[in-house]
């Protein structure tokens, strides 16, 4: 789950990061407001989680009010890459001489949480990783330790960060790793973590994930969860029935139970010629109505032309994969998109009985039923 | 031969009380799983399908003999659980447990450095050698016994290639699915190294998944000390970047690490063939036999 800017700002202050006094705003008069209250200049940022906004248009700097009505007039309501942004946060411009960057990760080949310290802040962080590795230094840690102070003090200075701000860097990373230890943190990042001529360090924007798997025990970060939902409504749809989803931009609509199969399959619609339209797993154990509940969905992406299928019982049993799709199906005087199902594992004779074949394509293999749905979508497209 | 489980392994279960600890366990001493005992805290003294259940794993591995576990123990509670099995100490744990916190399987993986144990998981199906015995969820109906190794970061997908093996006859040495979190017990590596030394495991079908780098350091090990040939299958060719493909580990990353590609390559360049379906995969160990 990723946090927004102002979430993760608002998780900074609290910890004793110094971030830009800011305020969120919906509507231009709120921004104006914001901006005379902060004085300006002041920068207007659009809160969606997309990378690259200022290159996108969604953070703008402003000295007056004129400008700031301008600001909030072409960022609220925009589209960023894809996203509708309804909210801006309004903050005080930093006067930097130098921008760093700080993070928190875990590195999963080690096994281990990673602190990271680089002066080359300000720019992509994973082009810096990409051409100059070296340019930013890791540091390992034990889970069991956490971040000592030394070794926050080591990467700050193996960065070669300037002596004047490294205890004050050092202090920022600390605190950084206590808040990605203490909030079941994924990723942690303060990019640019800005340097003023005053020899002062600030936050200047903020990035905090959160692993899922531990909402949990982390109700802070929980209330979040309700704001930052995706504003795709498909995806919206999948959360509220607990499916795993991802939306693609082909026509062949797929659905399948694990990952790793699912995934299989969306490879194989390509090697066969077709597009895949979305990643949708129902996950193990699936009953009739959760079934139903996957086909209604691929069904209302109106990209999809075809649906296949494929389920390899292991908990999740062919005959209650039949029933949901019966069910799904029954209530349609004409089936709206053609379906091809392949049923294998747990109960799968007990399936193939149930199914009504006057709904769908049934067929044995795997390769078979997606090349079938692969056809399909193509002559509803031809 | 066969490689972690075989007839001898004695298994306790965590969690056995629970819907799907208790289910599961059933179905596991069906197949012919020699499960000795259950653990949970306290239902100690109780009795699940014929099973004395104990309050520690310490105990049901002291008063029963066990050195394995299979745990089926909710995702807030896996973490402590997978820890009390390292530290009874157990030769083998497998936890089939979805959604466990990264954090938590850190601190794991940690003590796993201290210990002898094996830990399989989590987020996986378990393990199984074929007519012998199984510690998970996986079904036994669709594995035979026979000379080729399996190693799988997803459940499905290792059915799906277990039954394109099974159909041209080939039977299965061991199954292990070694689960789709970014933090893992048993690796492919730690699967590889093992079936190399089995003798009676003649080749190995590796299915991997965009994410992570544990491949890429498969196809280096594979390269450098595999005689047994081995037979690759990457899912996930065609995932966009940055987007989680189910498991928390199927992600490419924005700075393009985790590519199906990488992998590939990685793979041929160690000699390994890689096949582009679960069909293909079958094929080219019959090739290979």
């Amino acid at each position: 789950m990723k946090l927004h800017e102002f979430q993760a700002k608002e998780l900074f202050a609290d910890a004793g990061i110094p971030t830009p006094d800011s305020q969120l705003a919906s509507t231009a008069d709120e921004v104006v407001d914001a901006a005379e209250e902060i004085g300006y200049p002041v920068a207007v940022k659009a809160q969606v989680q997309v990378g690259g906004r200022g290159k996108a248009g969604g953070i703008e700097l402003v000295e007056t009010a004129d400008e700031a009505r301008a600001a909030a007039d072409s960022i609220i309501g925009m589209d960023l890459k894809g996203i509708h942004v309804d909210r801006v946060l309004v903050e005080e411009a930093v006067d930097f001489v130098n921008e760093l960057y700080v993070g928190v990760t875990m590195d999963r080949g080690e096994g281990k949480p990673v602190a990271m310290v680089s002066t080359r802040g300000g720019v992509n962080i994973e082009e810096v990783a990409e051409e100059d590795p070296d340019a930013i230094v890791r540091e390992h840690v034990d889970p069991a330790f956490g971040l000592h102070p030394y070794q926050a003090r080591k990467a700050v200075f193996e960065a070669g960060v300037d002596r004047e701000i490294a205890t004050d860097v050092a202090s920022v990373l600390q605190t950084l790793y206590q808040l990605w230890d203490d909030n079941d943190g994924a990723d942690a990042e303060i990019n640019p973590l800005m340097v003023t001529s005053d020899d002062d360090v600030i936050a200047a924007d903020a990035v905090f994930n959160v692993d899922e798997d531990a909402l949990f025990r982390q109700p802070r970060i929980a209330e979040y969860e309700e704001e930052t939902k995706s504003d795709d409504p498909l995806e919206q749809k999948a959360d509220e029935y607990g499916f795993d989803y991802v939306r693609l931009d082909g026509n062949v609509g797929i659905i399948g139970n694990g990952a790793g199969l699912v995934m299989t399959t969306l490879d194989l619609v390509d090697h066969y010629g077709g597009t895949p339209a979305n990643f949708l797993d129902v996950g193990g154990g699936a009953k009739a109505e959760r079934i139903a509940n996957a086909l209604d969905m691929v069904f209302s992406d109106e990209n999809v032309d075809a649906v296949v299928f494929n389920i390899f019982g292991g908990i999740t049993r062919g005959d209650e994969v039949a029933r949901g799709i019966n069910e799904a199906l029954g209530q349609f005087d004409e089936i709206p998109k053609p379906v091809v199902v392949r049923l294998a594992g747990t109960n799968w004779e007990e399936g193939m009985e149930i199914l009504d074949e006057s709904l769908v394509t049934v067929e044995q293999t795997l390769e078979d039923a997606v090349q079938r749905s692969v056809e399909y979508a193509q002559e509803v497209e031809a | 031969m066969s490689v972690f489980v075989d007839e001898g392994t004695r298994v306790v279960v965590q969690g056995i009380t629970g819907g799907e600890g208790k289910f599961h366990a059933g179905q596991m001493i069906e197949y012919g799983t020699n499960v000795v005992a259950g653990a949970v805290p306290g239902r100690g003294g109780q009795e699940v399908s014929g099973v004395p259940v104990y309050d520690t794993v310490e105990q049901a591995a002291r008063e029963e003999d066990a050195d394995a576990s299979v745990i089926f123990v909710p995702p807030a509670f896996a973490g402590d659980a997978i820890m009390e099995s390292l530290d009874s100490p157990l030769d083998l744990a497998v936890a089939i447990t979805e959604g466990v916190p990264t954090q938590d399987m850190a601190a794991v993986r940690k003590r796993l450095s201290e210990v002898d144990t094996n830990l399989i998981g989590p987020n996986c199906p378990g393990i199984i050698t074929p007519g012998e015995s199984k510690l998970g969820i996986l079904p036994g109906n669709i594995f035979s016994s026979g000379n080729v190794g399996l190693v799988s970061r997803s459940g499905t997908l290792t059915y799906q290639v277990v039954d394109n093996l099974t159909e041209r006859g080939l039977g299965q040495s061991t199954a292990i699915g070694i689960g789709g979190d970014p933090i893992i017990g048993t690796t492919f590596v730690d699967a590889l190294e093992a079936f190399e030394a089995d003798p009676d495991t003649h080749a190995v079908a590796m299915c991997g998944e965009i994410g992570g780098e544990d491949e890429e350091k498969a196809a280096e090990f594979i390269g450098a000390n595999m005689d047994t040939p081995v037979v690759g299958f990457i899912a996930g060719r065609t995932a966009p970047p940055g987007k989680r493909m189910g498991h928390a580990g199927a992600i490419v990353s924005g700075s393009g690490t985790g590519t199906a590609e990488s992998k590939i390559d990685a793979l041929n360049a160690a000699g390994a063939e890689v096949a582009e379906t679960p069909e293909q995969v079958a094929g080219a160990i019959e090739d290979l036999l």
